[in-house]
C-alpha cells in the first residue's frame, strides 16, 4: 500500500474542504446548514493535519484529527439542542431572528 | 499498485470537492446531508491513500455515522416542509451568495499559490497503522485524552440541559 502522493496536493485538498466550507457559513442563513459548513470546515482541518502526520510518518497527526473528531461531536451535540430550542421559540430557523435581544 | 492509490486519491478527492458543493448549495437540509454523507466517505478514502486507516474507519463510523445521524434526527424533528424549501430558494437567490463565493475563491488562492509556490516538500509515503496511533495516544497524549474525555462530559451534560422540555412561559414577559 505505498503510494507517493505530493504532500501539497493533500493541503490544497484540505484547503478547498475549508474555502467551501467558509463560502457556505457566509451565505446560508440557515441554522442547519451553517453547521453543516462548519463540520466541512473541521473535516478540512482534519485532512490537513492527516496529510502531515502520512508525509512524516509519525502518528500525531492522526492524533490530532482524534480530538477535532471529539470537539467536532461535542460542538454539534450542543449545537444542535440550541437548534432545537431556537426553533421551539422562533419558529423558524433564520439566524437573523436571534440578532435582537428582547430586554 | 502505487498508481492505482494514486489514482484513488485524485478521484476520491474530487468526488470529495463535488458533493461538498453540492451540499453547501441544497435548498433542503436532507440532500444537503445526504451529499455531507458522500463527501466525508470520500475523504474517508483519501485518508486511506494517506496512509491513515484507523483515520479513515473513524471518520466513516463517526463522521458519517454517528455525527450525520444526530443531523438527520434533528431535520427529522424539525419537520420542515416545502415552505422551508421556498425560503431557502428566496434566501440563496441573486447575488447574495456572491459576495461570499468570491471572497472565500480569493482566499483559497492564495493558500493555493502559497502550497504551490513552496514546491516540492516531499510525498506522502508511509503507513501509520492503528498500533503506532494507538501507542503515541496512550503514552504522550494521555492528558490530552483525559481533556476529550471532559470536554464530551460537558457536551453531554449541556446537550441534556438544553434539550429539557422548554420551561412555561411566565405571564411577567
Amino acid at each position: 500500500m505505498m503510494s507517493s502522493i505530493p504532500m501539497g496536493h493533500g493541503l490544497i485538498l484540505a484547503g478547498i474542504l475549508f474555502a467551501l466550507g467558509l463560502a457556505g457559513l457566509l451565505m446560508r442563513r440557515n441554522l442547519v446548514f451553517i453547521l453543516i459548513s462548519i463540520e466541512i470546515m473541521l473535516n478540512g482541518a482534519g485532512v490537513a493535519f492527516v496529510a502531515a502526520g502520512s508525509r512524516w510518518s509519525q502518528p500525531d497527526g492522526q492524533i490530532v484529527f482524534l480530538f477535532i473528531l471529539a470537539t467536532a461531536a461535542a460542538e454539534v451535540s450542543i449545537a444542535l439542542a440550541l437548534l432545537v430550542r431556537f426553533y421551539h421559540q422562533h419558529s423558524t430557523l433564520d439566524a437573523d431572528a436571534a440578532s435582537g435581544m428582547r430586554g | 499498485m502505487t498508481s492505482l492509490m494514486e489514482a484513488a486519491f485524485y478521484v476520491a478527492a474530487v468526488v470529495a470537492i463535488v458533493s461538498t458543493m453540492l451540499a453547501i448549495t441544497r435548498l433542503v437540509a436532507v440532500h444537503a446531508l445526504l451529499y455531507l454523507i458522500v463527501s466525508l466517505l470520500a475523504v474517508a478514502v483519501d485518508f486511506y491513500t494517506m496512509g491513515a486507516p484507523l483515520v479513515a474507519a473513524l471518520e466513516v463510523i463517526v463522521y458519517a455515522g454517528a455525527i450525520v445521524v444526530l443531523f438527520v434526527f434533528v431535520v427529522m424533528m424539525l419537520n420542515l416542509g416545502a415552505q422551508a424549501r421556498d425560503r431557502e430558494r428566496q434566501w440563496l437567490s441573486g447575488k447574495i451568495w456572491i459576495g461570499a463565493a468570491i471572497l472565500s475563491a480569493i482566499l483559497l488562492a492564495e493558500v493555493i499559490y502559497l502550497i504551490v509556490r513552496a514546491g516540492n516538500v516531499g510525498s506522502i509515503s508511509g503507513v501509520v497503522g492503528p498500533k503506532q496511533v494507538a501507542i503515541a495516544l496512550y503514552g504522550p497524549y494521555l492528558i490530552g485524552v483525559e481533556l476529550v474525555s471532559m470536554l464530551l462530559l460537558g457536551a453531554l451534560v449541556g446537550a441534556s440541559h438544553l434539550g429539557r422540555p422548554a420551561p412555561k412561559k411566565t405571564e411577567a414577559r
